[in-house]
């Protein structure tokens, strides 16, 4: 029913959506002629305005399911259904930022974020827009600059107010803080907080890093890789609901057994022991 | 020396055409190889409109035009030039057989240039919902355009190299002036007169080249 707000509303604040994944599976052909299982029988429901990490080995299929529910790719089983409605591509609303920012090179920060405004959006209202989304990155400043004159957070928030232009009802982020150093991260985990809070929408966020995931999320979804898994088994191995409302300490101790139970998830020792010589 | 006097008229003649014919071709040329380019490129497998009949087919006919030297290819295309344009001799023919051979390649040059861009950033602008003529025109070009102007100053060159041959059909420029003048009157001044022009020609035109693609990628 939301599909076409942004648009005729010229671009106003969708409300968040749910997201209905059932049965989700993808399989891709190998050069050899076979295939690969890369998602199995996902069953995921996120509340409208939830945020969800999803965490896993490196190629267990994270990247792959956002790219489901981003219609960049479609399901080999099952459907992906947003707010009742099945999405499709160019849904205008869902909208991706990636690990790289992949902005066009020639083009100014302004108008890297204008590219991402839905098609038919008033001049005017879409420069407001666009300046507005820019203060809320902290960009403000830096707008006539193009992507090779900035640092690689800021690139990184171009992207995301990119990606927040359409007000899209769900925001799909893949490994956005994965590129940064440790402190600008921390800081880029805060500012989606703050644009969080100040724009409702439903957030699902690949990551490798269990502590993000444990900052940010409400659940964490834990993925298995197919690879190592028996025929019963699905994609999801487990979900995690995390205690306590954002904003969390971040050296909260409560988190402590839930960081060490993913880690092992992910095939991670919580506490390091030395191999002992034979 | 005398000579040359006397052929000055001649001479300026012959550079206007040459510039005519090589312009002429660039335009009509640079414009089906852009398309046939492009079109190349996204019927390519997983390309934005990924066709593989369309693909196979184009690969072959370019292919086959590819390889043909020009100075037969004019031969060929007569009786084809003769069709479309009304004439299989003189400049307009050879213009014809020309902008037919540009086209297959510079679309080749465009197909290459295309291929360098960041699928990140055609999957971004996927993502973003733009149409697939948006990412084309909006990014595919644009983000290519650098390399291209390069490519495109490559094919002048090239073209003013094989429009030297026009004389074959009765086309004039400065390759008939240096072979009916020079050559085949046994006075090598003239030739090179008409070499050095050339020479120039093609300096002045990759020196234009060049910064046009240097102010491009200074973005």
């Amino acid at each position: 029913m939301n599909v076409d707000l942004g648009s005729t509303t010229g671009g106003r604040q969708q409300p968040a959506l749910s997201v209905a994944l059932s049965g989700v599976g993808r399989t891709f052909p190998t050069p050899g002629g076979g295939t690969r299982e890369v998602l199995r029988e996902v069953d995921l429901d996120v509340r409208a305005g939830e945020v969800i990490a999803l965490v896993g080995p490196s190629g267990c299929g994270k990247s792959t399911l956002l790219r489901q529910i981003s219609a960049l790719d479609a399901p080999t089983t099952g459907s992906v259904v947003v707010d009742g409605v099945p999405v499709g591509p160019g849904d205008l609303r869902t909208a991706v930022a990636f690990q790289e920012p992949r902005l066009l090179p020639w083009r100014t920060l302004t108008a890297n974020v204008a590219f991402g405004l839905p098609r038919g959006t008033p001049k005017q209202l879409g420069a407001a827009r666009v300046a507005e989304l820019l203060e809320l990155v902290g960009l403000a400043d830096s707008a006539t600059l193009r992507p090779r004159q900035v640092s690689g957070g800021m690139a990184q928030r171009t992207s995301l107010a990119r990606a927040l232009a359409r007000a899209p009802g769900v925001l799909l982020l893949d490994e956005p803080f994965g590129a940064l150093d440790a402190l600008t991260r921390l800081r880029m985990q805060d500012l989606l907080l703050n644009v969080h809070a100040a724009r409702p929408t439903t957030v699902l966020l690949v990551t490798h890093d269990v502590e993000e995931a444990l900052y940010l999320a409400d659940r964490v979804v834990l993925l298995r890789d197919l690879r190592d898994s028996t025929p019963e088994d699905t994609s999801i191995a487990r979900i995690v609901e995390v205690p306590g409302d954002r904003p969390r300490d971040r050296a909260d101790h409560e988190l402590t057994e839930l960081r060490a139970e993913l880690l092992e998830g992910l095939g991670v020792a919580a506490h390091h022991t030395p191999a002992q010589p034979a | 020396m005398d000579r040359l006097l006397e052929l000055e008229g001649l001479f300026w003649e012959s550079v206007v055409e040459t510039l005519y014919i090589v312009a002429v071709t660039l335009g009509i040329g640079g414009v089906g190889g852009l398309v046939i380019g492009v079109t190349l490129y996204v019927t390519r497998k997983n390309g934005l409109l990924a066709n593989a009949p369309v693909s196979i087919v184009l690969n072959l006919v370019v292919n086959f035009f590819r390889p043909i030297p020009f100075v037969i290819f004019i031969g060929a295309v007569q009786p084809l030039a003769r069709w479309v344009v009304g004439v299989g001799i003189g400049n307009r023919a050879i213009i014809f057989a020309l902008s037919l051979a540009a086209a297959f390649g510079i679309s080749r040059i465009v197909e290459q240039n295309l291929v360098g861009v960041d699928p990140g950033v055609v999957e971004a602008a996927r993502a973003m919902g733009a149409g697939r003529p948006r990412i084309i025109l909006t990014v595919l070009i644009p983000e290519a355009l650098g390399p291209l102007v390069l490519g495109y100053t490559f094919v002048f060159v090239a073209l003013v190299d094989m429009s030297a041959i026009a004389g074959v059909i009765g086309g004039g420029g400065l390759g008939n002036f240096a072979i009916v003048y020079g050559y085949r009157q046994f006075n090598p001044v003239v030739t090179w007169v008409a070499v050095i022009a050339i020479v120039v020609i093609v300096q002045v035109a990759q020196f234009a080249g060049n910064r046009l693609a240097r102010t491009i990628l200074r973005r």
